[in-house]
């Protein structure tokens, strides 16, 4: 019988350019909650028990380490903690492996991320508790801010190029000091 | 140009796939006949002025708006979920 | 000449660079144009079309003249402005639009026959013969005329794009930015400022006014201290704003890196799209010149230029300088030079009525009617009302007036006003939404009128942004008067250029008019005024009122053509930043790709996605080899190949089946438990969209497969179909593509090969079944599916785990006498079975084309149903999939045409054409696939295909499409 071997989508250390750092994130398992029609109340009592509810369009909703992300209409990732099982409610579907995540931090965080993604990411444009959907370059994300700078999901099969793309924005902007 | 997602906010069009007008929303019965069908795919007015057409937030919540502007204008009027209309049993 | 004791420049900071080759030396704060200037050179440009010698003109982004090439290590760029490029250690530029040295330019010769080089020239003299315009007109005419130079090479410098929020942008910080930036920080109000200058404060900075009692500069300082402590203001030095677009979009570039020595990561240039709230346009006003005789001399400058080079760069432009101009506001410079010690030959004021009291001589009624120095300005004639005159002088400071610099208020279709007052144009209000003109730009010429009219606009602004102006003192500023009586030409028997950048005179002006030219927009396009690299920005009005008078109109009846985007010239590399390499097209790997490159596969495109072309084996020497071995190992043993690309939709719900059997043509509903159907999808107009296999894994949960290339294409149709047509539908999907690594394992040995790495053997697991196996204790999901046509399967498990598995599949294959086979191998193995991909469902192919109009159900609709009913669609006259048996020879290529043998080889007489072909040593023969006029009646036929391109006329056999084991024997051993 073959020993199955899990890797991680990326095994590149930390970087830092200016007041700007990268690192991959270890995120734990992610399930998408797709809500089926009408079945708000239904859901929200799956999630109680678990002290979430479901998020309202580009926020999340959080407890201690597992978080219910807002990713579309009727849909949000549950990320860090084992799905409940939500019976006719919502459909779910593991998207574990699916994403990969880079936490992006530092007092040039938003200024970085913003030669890539084309929205307000300042702190008072986007404070912690935001999360939308969004293009970083050509890549569809997800786009996370918590205490912590900001948390960037990521199809896994592209990731290498967003922390490439990434890392020129953090050189360049650290470049300008 | 920008659009005002009612989920996302407003973004940049970039962000947005465009598909053309609102008479897709309005799928002609199977047996509704050839004239019926050529208006439904092929024929469109050209307005100078307010349209409303269909663009597709693929770089956001993947959802399919119904966009009210003006050609002449440019000004964008406001958006809707196509999926949030009334009576759009199939 | 420097000025002692004058000047922004930081004397304690000495830069050298070159031009054309030799070294000169200025001060941090010069530009080319400054340091040559206090270095004495006089000529720095040939002129466009008569490579004429010219000098500085102005001081600023509109300069026509002092275009130079900026040579670095890794870029060459031509047509910097020399006003604009700061000077820095090791700085190395050169003149352009010569041949042989800038003082003995050999195409000089061209001034000379002047006579012949009017506008309209090149049409109407390199008509004919034809030919010879490739051959020789045009290549003599490019080296002749034209400007910088390019280096052929790619430039290699970085470049940025970025993005930028604001409730407020204010554009140029003059008096009127900084006083509107001032109030709207204050109020608390989230504000960018954005100069194009290196160094704020507009006019401030040159023309030695006081502000509140104290030096100009003093208060420019304080507000810039002011504005660069909050946290809510953003200052854009070095930033022009480009243009202004719809919702509150505006275009910025930002010269980065163009200061200094080039450094690894710093940007040459960043591109800035910037959305603001609001916007002031406070971007100030450009000085014109008068087309008076032989104006174009070194040495004949701008009024307000040469009060800059004085005020902020310390510099005498001349020794004995004159003043020529229709305005009072011109005056300053002459005031400004005598303040400073240099001599001032006289103000030849051209209104018949002005003040004469200076401390210089001033004539009125005056007129400069002709120059004379080659190579920099010695003498002026002309005439005034006490006579004619003739003056020795070096520096002619001319001012025709000023023009607002309302560029950006046009970009939306907004059309200026003309101001008889101002005899200029002034901007049309509310022509860009949310953007207000404030100041010089609207016409306002004082700097305290500018200070006020900076203050109002971010006032209302603020007003409605909902935010509450905090209190604010207006400070006090000079209002010097600015009294004028418009002069655009002056008659005379020299050329008197209108349009320096382009070589245009009043003359072509004239003449323009004469030959029915009399449209502004006709006047522009057969002179080619205003279409060099300053865009007309000293000459447009010019020449609308010289083009005015010789058709008889009134200036605003003659109208004034349409500036566009950009402001300034905007280099292609910056307008394109990041959008080269990672950026043009992100890179998708697969989980197995290093497991393949480490067997040395070369990796082949597949959209965004890398996928293993084959895996040579020592000893082979081409792909094909590679190829043809990875193909009988497949038919003779197994074979492993990632096929994770392909697209992955998870369906659920209980409506899951309905919203199927809508959108597929054939029935999903009545798929069993554990079983996998192919399915073709319809665009609603009856041609075929995609196609892959669906496996119901539930009763109210399917998996759909869609091809590589269609993915996101038909995530999109499937996001249409269920949010147009039933939204409230009990369905909900997602794409799981990325979430599971999958795997083809192809071949007699595939169940074999299964079972080696399977927790349990497998059991029963016929054609088309599906279900969850387990691996080492994971979770994978199985199906029985073939691509290949031999007995196969598709094993998935969680992408995490991907590579483990795909190197221990590859690893007991081998052990087989299997192993891994690439894109190369898998093609040849899906044409000699006859299955389709998008080389044939490539958008104009019915289901009846490709011989699966029976999978149309016809209990129920399906999305496309109608339409693919069409008469046109079905029938005969239908080019049909067939295959084609070519014996020996060069294999044909996709896209040759198929013609009938004896027919005429011509594009009515083509009866179809190939879309896929691959060798097959199995078959000993090329194969192709392709799509033939009633091609499923033609099996048997002999067929001539004719490629042209690559020069190929061969004949094949049609047959059915399907070569290798029709009856399906093996796929379900």
């Amino acid at each position: 019988m073959p020993e199955l071997i899990a890797k991680p989508a990326l095994d590149h250390a930390p970087l830092i350019h200016g007041a700007c750092r990268m690192d991959p994130a270890e995120l734990g398992p992610i399930t998408s909650v797709a809500l089926y029609p009408g079945q708000e109340k239904a859901v929200a009592k799956v999630l109680k028990p678990l002290g979430l509810s479901f998020p309202a369009p580009n926020s999340l909703s959080a407890n201690g380490p597992v978080q219910l992300v807002w990713t579309g209409r009727d849909q949000a990732f549950l990320i860090g903690g084992e799905a409940p099982e939500f019976g006719t409610a919502a459909a779910t579907t593991d998207q574990s492996g699916g994403w990969a995540a880079l936490r992006v931090s530092g007092d040039a965080a938003a200024e970085v991320l913003m030669r890539q993604i084309p929205l307000d990411l300042r702190a008072q444009a986007f404070p912690p508790g935001r999360a939308v959907r969004a293009p970083l370059g050509h890549m569809s994300a997800v786009v996370i801010r918590d205490e912590a700078g900001f948390l960037i999901l990521i199809f896994r099969s592209m990731v290498r190029t967003a922390w490439h793309e990434i890392e020129t924005a953090m050189r360049s902007v650290a470049a300008r000091v | 140009m920008r659009i005002p997602c009612p989920l996302c906010g407003p973004r940049d069009r970039r962000e947005f796939t465009y598909y053309g007008s609102d008479d897709y929303l309005n799928r002609p019965s199977p047996d509704a006949g050839e004239a019926a069908w050529d208006d439904h795919l092929h024929l469109r007015a050209n307005p100078a002025g307010e349209t409303h057409d269909l663009w597709y937030h693929e770089a956001g919540c993947a959802q399919w708006l119904r966009v009210h502007r003006n050609t002449v204008s440019h000004e964008i009027y406001g958006a809707e979920l196509v999926a949030g209309r009334k009576g759009d049993a199939q | 000449m420097r000025i002692a004791g004058r000047g922004l420049i930081d004397r304690n900071k000495p830069v050298s660079f070159t031009f054309d080759g030799k070294s000169y030396a200025g001060f941090k704060g010069d530009t080319v144009a400054s340091a040559l200037l206090a270095s004495g050179v006089r000529v720095v440009g040939r002129s466009f079309k008569y490579h004429r010698p010219r000098g500085v003109l102005t001081a600023g982004a509109e300069e026509p003249n002092a275009l130079i090439e900026v040579h670095g290590a890794t870029n060459q760029t031509p047509n910097v402005r020399a006003t604009v490029q700061e000077i820095f250690d090791g700085l190395n530029t050169r003149s352009q639009n010569r041949m042989g040295s800038l003082r003995w330019d050999l195409l000089a010769v061209n001034d000379l026959m002047a006579p012949f080089f009017s506008a309209g020239f090149y049409y109407k003299t390199f008509m004919w013969p034809r030919a010879f315009w490739e051959k020789l007109y045009e290549p003599a005419i490019r080296r002749a005329a034209g400007l910088g130079r390019l280096s052929g090479k790619h430039d290699e410098g970085h470049y940025e794009k970025a993005f930028a929020f604001c409730d407020l942008l204010v554009i140029g910080a003059g008096p009127t930015g900084l006083m509107a930036a001032l109030t709207a920080a204050r109020a608390g109000a989230d504000v960018i400022l954005a100069d194009e200058d290196a160094r704020m404060g507009g006019r401030l900075l040159s023309n030695g006014e006081t502000v509140d009692g104290q030096p100009g500069l003093s208060w420019v300082g304080q507000v810039l201290a002011e504005l660069g402590s909050l946290p809510n203001v953003r200052l854009m030095p070095r930033t022009t704003v480009t243009g202004a677009y719809d919702g509150g979009i505006y275009g910025a570039l930002e010269r980065v890196g163009l200061h200094k020595s080039a450094r690894p990561d710093l940007p040459r240039e960043a591109f800035w799209r910037i959305t603001a709230r609001r916007a002031i346009l406070a971007a100030g006003a450009l000085e014109r010149p008068i087309a008076f005789p032989m104006n174009d001399r070194p040495g004949i400058m701008m009024a307000g230029a040469v009060q800059t080079y004085l005020n902020r760069y310390g510099v005498a432009p001349g020794k004995r300088v004159t003043l020529f101009a229709n305005n009072d506001g011109a005056r300053a410079a002459a005031r400004d030079l005598m303040a400073a010690g240099v001599q001032v030959a006289a103000i030849l004021d051209s209104r018949a009525s002005a003040s004469t009291v200076e401390d210089c001589p001033v004539y009125l009624g005056a007129r400069v009617t002709n120059t004379t120095g080659r190579h920099g300005l010695r003498l002026i004639e002309g005439h005034h009302a006490g006579g004619e005159f003739k003056l020795e002088t070096d520096c002619l400071a001319m001012s025709g007036g000023w023009n607002p610099t309302l560029h950006l208020t046009c970009h939306m279709g907004g059309r200026p006003r003309w101001s008889d007052e101002l005899a200029a144009f002034v901007p049309m209000e509310g022509a860009v939404p949310g953007l207000t003109a404030a100041g010089a730009a609207n016409g306002t010429f004082t700097s305290h009128g500018c200070l006020a009219a900076g203050h109002a606009a971010a006032e209302a602004a603020l007003a409605d942004l909902g935010l509450t102006p905090a209190k604010l003192a207006l400070p006090r500023a000079e209002g010097l008067p600015y009294a004028i009586e418009p002069l655009w030409a002056v008659e005379g028997k020299g050329r008197a250029w209108v349009d320096f950048a382009n070589d245009v005179t009043t003359k072509d002006v004239k003449l323009a008019a004469q030959e029915g030219y009399t449209s502004v927009e006709h006047m522009k396009r057969y002179t080619t005024q205003g279409m060099a690299p300053d865009q007309g920005k000293n000459s447009n009005v010019g020449a609308l009122a010289v083009l005015a008078d010789a058709t008889g109109r009134a200036i605003p009846e003659t109208g004034i053509t349409t500036f566009r985007p950009p402001y300034v010239p905007v280099s292609v590399a910056a307008l394109g930043a990041g959008g080269r390499g990672l950026g043009f097209a992100p890179q998708r790997f697969l989980t197995s790709d290093q497991a393949s490159r480490d067997r040395g596969a070369p990796m082949i495109e597949a959209g965004l996605w890398y996928r293993p072309s084959y895996f040579p084996k020592p000893g082979e020497a081409t792909w094909r080899e590679s190829c043809d071995r990875e193909v009988a190992m497949v038919r003779g043993a197994v074979g492993v190949a990632d096929v994770s690309t392909l697209g992955k939709i998870d369906i659920q719900g209980r409506d899951a089946a309905r919203f199927l059997d809508l959108v597929y043509t054939n029935t999903f509903s009545s798929l069993a438990l554990n079983r996998v159907r192919y399915g073709l999808m319809l665009r609603e107009d009856g041609f075929v969209m995609d196609d892959g296999t669906t496996a119901r894994l539930g009763e109210n949960h399917y998996l759909m497969t869609t091809t590589t290339a269609a993915a996101g294409q038909v995530m999109r149709h499937l996001d249409f179909v269920h949010q147009t047509h039933c939204a409230d539908w009990d369905v909900r999907f997602i794409s799981v593509t990325e979430s599971w690594a999958q795997f083809a394992v192809a071949g007699p040995k595939s169940r074999a090969l299964l079972n080696a790495v399977l927790d349990q053997p497998l059991d029963e697991f016929p054609f088309m079944a599906c279900g969850t196996v387990q691996l080492g204790g994971v979770s994978a999901r199985l199906f029985r599916i073939s691509f290949s046509g031999e007995e196969g399967y598709e094993i998935a498990v969680p992408t995490r785990f991907g590579e483990s598995l795909f190197r221990d599949l590859v690893a007991k294959a081998e052990t087989m006498g299997g192993g891994p086979y690439g894109m190369e191998a898998l093609n040849v193995l899906r044409v000699e079975k006859g299955f389709i991909t998008h080389a044939e469902i490539h958008g104009r192919t019915t289901a009846y084309d490709i011989g699966m109009e029976k999978m149309v159900a016809a209990k129920k609709d399906c999305i496309g149903k109608t339409m693919a009913a069409r008469p046109a669609l079905v029938g005969p006259e239908r080019q049909q999939l067939v295959g084609l048996k070519i014996a020996t020879g060069t294999p044909p290529c996709s896209g040759a045409h198929l013609f009938t043998p004896g027919d005429k080889v011509g594009r009515e007489e083509s009866q179809g054409y190939i879309t896929s072909f691959a060798h097959s040593d199995l078959m000993g023969a090329c194969l192709g696939l392709g799509f033939l006029k009633n091609g499923r009646a033609r099996h048997g036929e002999k067929i001539r295909i004719v490629d042209h391109l690559r020069g190929l006329d061969l004949t094949a056999e049609v047959c059915d499409p399907v070569f290798h084991d029709k009856d399906g024997e093996k796929l379900r051993a």
